[in-house]
């Protein structure tokens, strides 16, 4: 009944620590192999921004999970995206959206949008003592500034450094082709929809290159999940919507693939 | 050596039920009220800041009348009650009843306890999926909780405006009809027989909207506002007339 700060994560430290993640004590030793989440991609457009994370967690060489979640609504004008250990991710993404839904509820406002980078900060900083033991934990935070009008992109380090992303960014395994992508299929002046395209097409080449990063799976139906951030909120992008975007980049890239396959094949086969 | 006074349990708490209630009845009404697709708080309030009505949780929400300082304490520890509740178990599991308890034992210590009782009375309402489910308990300054259905009225005159309600309300309204047949409510009968009618603006109206996907409360102010509380089409629309502006702060709550 004392009155203290507006933040949960505060409060839980004074009322029950055990529940936190970094006030855990560590045990000696490595940790052993858990499931790690993969690649993020981030894009800003016109009035927004839009995240897109694969649906692969892995487990060293195999794979751990294939229709695992990765992008979240942190609040209504922004979206998480994590890479790295998927268990330690995950609950930190459950304690970050209570934590801004707490200050929301306990101040009747919203925090900034830097508010909420920098509170992101904080709790990685705190999962520092795991991240040395291997259970790295990097999110991509994005979300649209009330106040400028438009989208913004935040990306972490493991010590909980914060750094603003101009434009694009990826983290996680197939982040570098991932970024290469965003390079080439990125311009100024996207539309929400030309945005999505683009990430899900980096997301694409992304998993052509890295094992640890799933493609979109046709048989299964398994689609990436994909939010755009704007003035209107946070917004799931539809599996329909999605299953054409795929097949779309599908289909031209086959074509493409066709044009040359007269050449790889009769070039094989011969040893001597 | 000199011996206190002896004084009878009874005729001390007696002194603090006076008390409390004499600090509850100061401040303006809150009504809470079930519509057809949710339950809708009123009061009041010519101030935008300072809340009498708030969220808790994903289907909950307060109401309270009183000292502000001592249900805004309250209001915070719901809070926080509700969103460990849930981050320990899981949001299903957090309800309206498991919180009017909690605060039933705060009140109820504090009231025996402390040198002076807490001046509020609360509300704690859940919308379930259907009006069946719905859940509102009645809060008073000694801990005693009271399961209400259909609705409630607290605070000055909680009891006459208590008996309007109970001759109007009926289940089934919807939220213009009973946001209407409240902002009627709280004016208070007729003086010198042209009836009070509150602004809009001094009104703080929330609803926790059954409909909603996750988190139900939603503050409706503004053109909405305006809306709902316009007389339907097809009567003729009442005079109106600006209403006597009352103190730019919540009751009680101001030095």
């Amino acid at each position: 009944m004392t009155p203290g700060s507006s933040s949960f994560v505060d409060f839980l430290a004074a009322h029950d620590p055990s529940l936190l993640p970094s006030s855990r004590a560590l045990p000696a030793g490595s940790a052993p192999p858990a499931p790690h989440g993969t690649t993020i991609v981030a894009a800003t457009f016109d009035g927004g921004v839009v995240v897109a994370g694969d649906r692969r967690a892995t487990s060293g060489s195999m794979i751990a999970h294939r229709e695992i979640e990765k992008v979240f609504a942190a609040d209504e004008f922004s979206a998480v995206g994590i890479a790295g250990t998927a268990g330690l991710a995950l609950e930190l993404v459950r304690l970050f959206q209570l934590e801004l839904e707490h200050y929301e509820k306990i101040e009747g406002t919203l925090l900034s949008l830097d508010g909420k980078a920098n509170r992101l900060s904080t709790m990685i900083r705190g999962n520092l003592g795991l991240a040395m033991q291997g259970l790295a934990v990097v999110p991509l935070f994005a979300g649209f500034d009330l106040v400028e009008r438009r989208g913004r992109i935040f990306s972490y380090d493991v010590t909980g450094g914060r750094y603003e992303e101009l434009d694009h960014h990826s983290v996680g395994s197939g982040s570098v082709f991932a970024r290469g992508a965003l390079k080439k299929l990125w311009s100024p002046g996207l539309d929400a929809e030309a945005a999505v395209r683009v990430v899900v097409e980096a997301l694409f080449d992304a998993a052509d290159d890295d094992s640890a990063t799933g493609g979109p799976d046709a048989v299964r139906q398994i689609w990436p999940v994909v939010a755009t951030v704007s003035e209107a909120g946070y917004l799931r992008q539809g599996d329909d919507a999605l299953e054409s975007v795929v097949e779309d980049i599908s289909l031209e890239r086959t074509r493409q693939a066709r044009s040359s396959r007269s050449r790889h094949g009769s070039l094989g086969g011969d040893l001597r | 050596m000199s011996m206190p006074f002896y004084v009878s349990p009874e005729q001390l708490m007696k002194d603090r039920a006076d008390y409390a209630r004499k600090g509850i009845a100061r401040g303006r009404s809150v009504v809470v009220a079930a519509y057809d697709g949710g339950i809708a708080f009123a009061t009041e309030n010519p101030s935008r800041a300072l809340h009498k009505i708030s969220e808790i949780y994903d289907r909950i929400a307060f109401a309270a009348v009183g000292k502000y300082n001592e249900f805004e304490n309250l209001r915070v520890a719901g809070v926080r009650y509700a969103d460990l509740r849930g981050y320990s178990y899981d949001r299903s599991d957090v309800d309206a009843r498991g919180l009017a308890n909690a605060y039933a034992q705060t009140l109820g210590t504090v009231f025996t306890t402390e040198s002076k009782p807490l001046e509020v009375e609360i509300v704690v309402a859940q919308v379930g999926a259907t009006a069946d489910h719905d859940q509102i308990y009645r809060l008073s300054y000694d801990g005693s909780v009271a399961d209400e259905h259909g609705f409630v009225v607290m605070g000055g005159e909680a009891e006459q405006l208590g008996t309007a309600m109970t001759e109007r309300w009926r289940p089934g309204l919807t939220l213009s009809e009973v946001l209407r047949l409240v902002r009627e409510v709280l004016a208070g009968p007729p003086v010198d027989g042209a009836p009070r009618e509150i602004p809009a603006t001094h009104l703080e109206v929330a609803v926790l909207d059954r409909t909603r996907p996750r988190r139900a409360f939603r503050r409706v102010a503004g053109p909405v506002l305006d809306d709902l509380l316009a007389p339907p089409a097809g009567t003729s629309a009442p005079t109106a007339e600006p209403g006597p502006s009352g103190p730019a702060s919540t009751d009680g709550g101001a030095p």
